[in-house]
């Protein structure tokens, strides 16, 4: 018995016998499967460059900063799209992050025991709810109440505001880049709070007793104890959810309003890439259309990648500046 | 419902517009129980049905924006139409009935321009006496997809303004100068029911079925027009079928005292010299069921059968172009 639990160097109970190709065996079809994420993502990346070579070829860089979108004529550029998906994304983060925020922590630091479990539920169920459900419940629910009685009040109460206030100008449809990145953040919430709550319990106790010892409060405890602690994990959710708001495409569709138009006002209809490819891909007639959407598919691509690279090399340096402190 | 003695009949296969889907769909199951072979239709839009039938994927491609000889000729495609139907202009208006408003194709245009900003326009007042028209703004709304409702659409207004006509053109999908756009039949129908002063343009079949209050519309013979099948018929009734290569006619702004001038036939494509001829037999068999037996069904679900004299133009051309790798005509 002493002989099988103690271990030797290689970490293997000493009385089993060792099956070397096993192990090696089983060591490569692991290798072999990460390897599939890499050439998936190679492949991804190869064949949406080929498949917008025309544009990439006709526009070049010009393609980025055009707002012409002319099926017509023949003429794209992907700027009114690209300003949709980072300014729904933006909304959806400056709404999405405080209130996930506060979700965590109260369920974490000061949420009765009884209430964890069936809170905690709640955001999970809130997380599988399929994308469309939040589009049509977007359309058929919050647009009316938003058109009649919020939206008139707010472009009302801020277009007449200096600089700001364009941001909020035009007739009150209900329809438009606000009220995507509205829905965006409800349905960001669970994600960013499911990961924030995980790593706050995840901060030793005795740290917080003995912050709580020396007579902290419990917002001293967060800011101080907590949060430090878990930065890397409240960064990596943050990044899931603006990632997620980044891609989604039903709900957007559903209340973005799906026009090629640049309008400053948050409150006019805009596009993202995402809707501007579920909506016209299925009609797309003629290869530079063709190569046009492939194009925005591929802004998408480097769009989350940026985002993701960003959001490395802001722990990176967190952690640098950790190391220099004390 | 037991096995007819035609089960061995090979199943056929389409791929294209989104439009006709409905009454694809319903002739196809009609088409089964009565003679046990079977019809695939899938509604992938037009474009990808001719990229499809291009590609020989498929046995037949259908596309609502006709192809005009020189396309048909590039890949070797005979075209013919297989139904019609109406688009209509539909509006959301508190206390205004559908059927009040008067419109004419120049107005539309303008409309649509962004030009015509407001319900109660000089311009709307004058052709609407008698109607309340509130001081509320114009969202217009329209196919944020590409489709061939769309191309109708646009097609009209170019044909009724040249402003339209070099500002925006016509096609399945176009630089909307104003509104919102929404997915789909079902989605500018929903925008156009929950934005107070929109106006947009579904399908005839959408309109009727969602309650929607449409407009009547100034036809060519300057008559102003109600949406339905009569007037449906009677656009499809003067055009000039035989003479349009492919019969590709686009029946918008049509001639007759009582024509809806946004009417459009949807086509099917096929390629000239048919690869796997037992296919190819099928699909006209198909078709030939389809127009002497679906004229009711067609009428249930708002669509417009193609009138007789037509029928005997497209079966000449199927004797006259669509043969097998020898040469010999297949139907």
């Amino acid at each position: 018995m002493t002989n099988a639990t103690t271990m030797n160097p290689s970490g293997r109970p000493r009385g089993i016998a060792p099956a070397p190709w096993k192990d090696t065996a089983f060591e490569w079809l692991t290798r072999a499967f990460a390897l599939v994420v890499f050439s998936l993502l190679a492949a991804i990346v190869i064949s949406l460059v080929l498949g917008s070579q025309l544009t990439l070829e006709k526009y070049g860089f010009a393609f980025i900063w055009s707002a012409d979108w002319d099926p017509v004529q023949g003429n794209f550029g992907a700027l009114v799209p690209i300003y949709g998906t980072v300014a729904t994304s933006l909304i959806a983060m400056l709404i999405g992050v405080p209130v996930s925020f506060g979700i965590a922590l109260f369920l974490t630091e000061l949420s009765p025991a009884w209430l964890k479990r069936p809170l905690g539920t709640a955001i999970e169920l809130l997380a599988g709810i399929p994308s469309i459900i939040y589009g049509m419940w977007g359309l058929f629910v919050f647009v009316p109440i938003f058109q009649s009685y919020l939206q008139p009040w707010i472009i009302d109460g801020l277009s007449g505001v200096p600089l700001a206030g364009a941001l909020f100008e035009g007739p009150p449809i209900g329809i438009g880049m606000f009220t995507a990145g509205l829905i965006l953040s409800i349905m960001v919430i669970p994600f960013i709070t499911a990961v924030m709550r995980d790593v706050f319990e995840l901060v030793p106790p005795m740290l917080k007793e003995s912050a709580y010892g020396l007579g902290a409060t419990t917002w001293e405890v967060v800011w101080q104890v907590v949060l430090p602690y878990t930065r890397v994990g409240v960064i990596g959710g943050i990044m899931l959810g603006l990632g997620r708001a980044l891609g989604e495409t039903m709900a957007v569709t559903f209340v973005i309003g799906n026009a090629h138009r640049l309008a400053v006002s948050l409150m006019a209809p805009g596009n993202s890439i995402a809707s501007a490819l579920a909506n016209e891909f299925t009609e797309a007639v003629g290869d530079l259309y063709f190569s046009a959407l492939i194009e925005l598919g591929l802004i998408l691509f480097l769009i989350t990648t940026v985002v993701l690279a960003l959001s490395k090399l802001l722990l990176m340096r967190m952690a640098r500046a950790e190391g220099t402190r004390t | 419902m037991g096995f007819p003695a035609a089960a061995i009949a090979v199943d056929i296969t389409g791929a294209g517009a989104t439009f006709p889907y409905p009454i694809y769909a319903k002739w196809a199951a009609a088409y089964r129980n009565s003679t046990g072979a079977g019809m695939n239709y899938q509604s992938i839009g037009s474009g990808g049905g001719i990229k499809q039938i291009t590609a020989r994927t498929v046995d037949f491609g259908a596309s609502d924006a006709p192809l005009n000889a020189e396309q048909l000729d590039k890949v070797g495609l005979v075209q013919f139409p297989a139904i019609m139907g109406g688009v209509v202009p539909v509006y959301n208006l508190k206390g205004v009935r559908s059927g009040e408003i008067k419109l004419t194709g120049a107005l539309l245009a303008d409309i649509h321009l962004g030009k015509v900003k407001r319900w109660n326009d000089a311009a709307l007042a004058k052709i609407n006496p008698g109607v309340r028209l509130p001081d509320r703004a114009i969202t217009v709304v329209h196919r944020s997809d590409g489709s061939g409702t769309s191309f109708l659409y646009t097609n009209y207004l170019s044909k009724v303004s040249a402003e339209w006509k070099s500002a925006v053109g016509e096609g399945t999908a176009v630089r909307w100068p104003t509104g919102v756009g929404g997915k789909g039949n079902e989605g500018v129908a929903n925008y156009v029911s929950r934005i107070d002063g929109a106006i947009g343009y579904v399908e005839y079949a959408y309109a009727k079925q969602n309650k929607l209050s449409y407009a009547l519309l100034q036809n060519r013979d300057g008559q102003m027009t109600m949406p339905n099948d009569q007037s449906f018929k009677e656009a499809g009734a003067k055009a000039d079928w035989a003479k349009t290569p492919g019969m590709g006619v686009i029946l918008t702004d049509q001639p007759g005292q009582k024509s809806w001038p946004i009417t459009g036939a949807s086509f099917i494509l096929m390629h000239k010299v048919q690869a796997k001829p037992e296919n190819g037999r099928e699909v006209l068999k198909f078709f030939d069921w389809a127009f002497r037996n679906g004229g009711a069904m067609a009428d249930e679900l708002d669509y417009v059968p193609m009138p007789d004299p037509v029928v005997k133009l497209i079966r000449s051309a199927w004797t006259a172009q669509i043969k097998d790798s020898s040469g010999k005509a297949i139907y």
